[in-house]
């Protein structure tokens, strides 16, 4: 059981990572049609950032100025290089965002190295948010903070005691995540600046028309969205690593969670990346293979076929493909997603 | 013409030292083809520095053969064929001898590549000095004349490892969590091997294989193995596969034993912290606290560099090729190789020999665990206040294994 709840929420923050990097990402393509390559390079410039911020002042205002100053170098490159081959179509802007991402990777390297940098989490985050003890005999029962010693050991030999701590990062990425949902959900509805989005996103040339702005709206969303992805890479990469290769990890996957969640639909999105995350991690835990499958429908297998490296293949050795593996499945069977509205 | 007489025999004594002594003040190119980017780049870009380090201490005097060393480190990406890309332009430059350790896979490739090349070009050949990857198939099924091994490879290993863990009574059920390419897949296999010999009762409880320097997350492993109840993980990993997978078992209150290959290995000693005192153990040829002559030079490398050393097979390829030039009189990598066939040379912990059968070195293995720096064992890798305890030797006679080899030898 324990093993179940650790590996749900080790799955839901992973997911809630993603959904960070991939809202704005959504945001982004509804909105100005751009699918933007280089999403995931600014990800890796907040951890970057962030990093070097936080050896300055500390992680917390790191948390607050890294994805300032991404969400400004995104805007910057919306106002100077994004507006001006817009008039050219979607390929030029798509060609534009893909060497934007290169660029960024190189200067990357340059300034901070080919290596991983140590970007440690705050003191505050370094030890598990709270502990699960799994008794065999009182059952399931939870402490806030790390568990004194004396409780994860079990005095009498015949009792199984097991404690799962969960790390502070993990609930610190699923609170950011969770506060940054419900804050751009709020914006986007319940603001006058939001319904002038949400009408640019169908009816540009109508909310022109009207008086506003579009161009500055854009340039807006543009920022907002790097400045996210800029939040997500100050969080991810102190809890898992910083290094360059970080941008292309991500930027494959972000892409999967965007198609199935559905082009430009920000609850698709939130759909697409839990569900990535949880079956990702849980995919790790199941030995299954097309083998031990035979074996419990009863069907009898030769021993050469069970010798076959195919048949041999575990669940948890092929949870890297599975993303992909569900993108082209949904560009299949559903093409606009699992929660989009348009077709194609 | 007395004079006349007395310079020609004095020309001939020339010309006869100058053959003698005709490697003397030569400079031997070497080229280390290694990961200096990526997830695995810190190692390669620490052992590069240990090769310029220890080329400037073997170079001139500090060689029987009075050769002066020059290593160029080439990044490979830790691909099998970029590697080949630089195995050419490391010849086309002049290099004569190549090394290379990390990923046992690109190991493969090369040794395959340096025997064709061997082949196709008579008197152009080059040596493959292989400094870590243990991958056993190189000295048995695939071994290869050009091949010489100074790491001791997964069957030694996992010999002593199990010859160790079958005196640990506490020791149930095991997990195997390995890197999935022909290291991850030998370790674990000869895991299971020597373990059902040496304690038929100890249960495998779990395998598992990832994907090489590509997992950043292995929470998710760590709460499985948790759920399998295992007691101990055994594990091959190394550089960020292992520091990661050290630090999601601190996270996730992972409490058991864990036996590796490269606990002390760049970033993997921060990982650990104080965290895995006396419950992370090391196999491997040396240690960080050998004494002697090696304790001097890992201080003085730590001073300039900033850094640990670690890969004392480094300092073994020096002092085989020294000795080698030296009894070849040469720097042709042929009468090279020839020389260095069963060669015995004294190494910092004693005498290794490179055994003719196989081009595998043999030498001791030491089993260490992690626990506090004492004034007995005063190193302290990456200034964590703790450092790899001594717990066994395994001299040269336990450590070495059969090999399967049927060389083909150059007529």
């Amino acid at each position: 059981m324990e093993f179940f709840i650790i590996s749900m929420l080790n799955g839901l923050s992973y997911g809630l990572l993603l959904f960070m990097l991939s809202s704005g990402l959504t945001l982004i393509f509804s909105m100005m049609g751009v699918l933007n390559f280089a999403h995931a390079s600014f990800y890796m410039v907040g951890a970057y950032v962030g990093y070097t911020v936080s050896r300055m002042v500390g992680f917390w205002p790191a948390l607050v100025i890294a994805p300032l100053v991404v969400g400004a170098l995104g805007a910057v490159f919306e106002r100077l290089c994004l507006r001006r081959v817009h008039k050219f179509g979607h390929v030029p802007e798509l060609l534009i965002t893909f060497g934007l991402s290169y660029v960024i990777l190189e200067l990357v390297q340059l300034i901070w190295g080919r290596i991983a940098v140590e970007f440690r989490p705050p003191e505050l985050l370094q030890g598990p948010v709270f502990t699960l003890i799994n008794h065999s005999a009182k059952g399931l029962s939870m402490v806030w903070g790390a568990a004194p010693a004396e409780m994860c050991q079990a005095a009498d030999a015949a009792v199984r005691l097991v404690c799962s701590p969960f790390p502070a990062t993990r609930g610190f990425m699923m609170l950011v995540a969770m506060v940054m949902l419900v804050s751009v959900w709020l914006l986007l509805t319940r603001t006058r600046i939001g319904l002038v989005i949400q009408a640019a996103l169908t009816h540009p040339e109508a909310v022109e028309a009207l008086g506003h702005n579009v161009p500055a709206v854009f340039m807006m969303v543009f920022g907002a969205g790097a400045a996210l992805a800029g939040l997500a890479g100050v969080i991810g990469g102190s809890t898992f690593l910083t290094e360059p290769s970080m941008a292309a990890t991500v930027g494959s996957v972000i892409f999967v969670v965007v198609v199935v969640g559905g082009m430009g639909s920000l609850s698709g999105a939130f759909l697409a990346s839990v569900l990535i995350g949880v079956i990702q991690t849980f995919a790790v835990a199941f030995d299954y293979s097309i083998g031990t499958l035979a074996a419990q429908l009863g069907v009898q297998l030769s021993a050469g076929a069970l010798g076959n490296t195919f048949v041999k293949l575990t669940l948890s050795q092929v949870a890297p493909i599975l993303p992909y593996l569900f993108l082209v499945l949904i560009l299949i069977f559903r093409p606009k997603g699992l929660l989009g509205t348009r077709e194609g | 013409m007395k004079f006349a007489m007395k310079a020609v025999a004095f020309g001939v004594m020339l010309a006869g030292a100058s053959v003698a002594f005709a490697q003397k003040g030569e400079v031997v190119k070497m080229v280390r083809i290694d990961p200096l980017t990526g997830l695995l780049g810190p190692v390669g870009v620490s052992q590069a520095k240990g090769y310029q380090f220890f080329a400037e201490k073997f170079s001139g005097a500090g060689n029987p053969a009075g050769v002066k060393f020059e290593v160029t480190p080439i990044d490979n990406k830790l691909s099998p064929a970029e590697s080949l890309n630089a195995l050419k332009a490391a010849i086309d430059g002049g290099a004569r001898y190549i090394i290379q350790g990390n990923g046992s896979s690109v190991a493969l490739a090369l040794s395959d590549a340096v025997a064709k090349h061997n082949e196709r070009n008579p008197g152009k050949e080059v040596l493959y000095l292989n400094d870590s990857a243990v991958d056993p198939d190189l000295t048995n099924s695939k071994c290869n004349y050009w091949h010489f091994r100074f790491d001791a490879d997964t069957t030694m290993k996992m010999e002593a490892m199990s010859s160790f863990i079958g005196e640990q009574k506490d020791v149930k059920k095991v997990y195997l969590l390995n890197q999935n390419y022909s290291h991850g897949v030998q370790v674990a296999k000869y895991a299971k091997e020597t373990l059902a010999r040496k304690r038929p009762d100890i249960q495998i409880v779990g395998e598992d294989l990832h994907p090489l320097a590509q997992t950043r997350d292995f929470a998710p492993y760590i709460a499985k193995i948790k759920a399998s109840g295992a007691d101990t993980v055994i594990t091959g990993n190394w550089g960020s596969d292992l520091s990661l997978l050290v630090k999601a078992a601190n996270e996730g209150g992972f409490n058991g034993k864990i036996f590796t290959y490269y606990a002390g290995v760049t970033g993997t000693p921060t990982a650990l912290g104080t965290n895995g005192a006396g419950r992370v153990y090391q196999i491997a040829y040396n240690h960080y606290n050998m004494g002697g002559q090696m304790q001097k030079w890992q201080e003085e490398f730590k001073k300039k560099y900033n850094d640990d050393f670690y890969t004392g097979s480094t300092i073994r390829i020096f002092e085989m090729l020294g000795a080698a030039m030296a009894k070849a009189k040469s720097t042709d990598p042929v009468k090279v190789a020839a020389a260095m066939e069963g060669l015995r040379v004294q190494s910092f912990n004693g005498e290794v020999e490179m055994r003719k059968t196989d081009h595998q070195l043999q030498q001791p293995l030491y089993m260490t665990v992690w626990d506090k720096a004492s004034p007995k064992f005063p190193y302290s890798p990456e200034n964590t206040g703790m450092t790899l305890v001594p717990l066994k030797e395994y001299p040269n006679y336990v450590s070495s294994t059969p090999t399967s080899c049927q060389m083909k030898r150059p007529s």
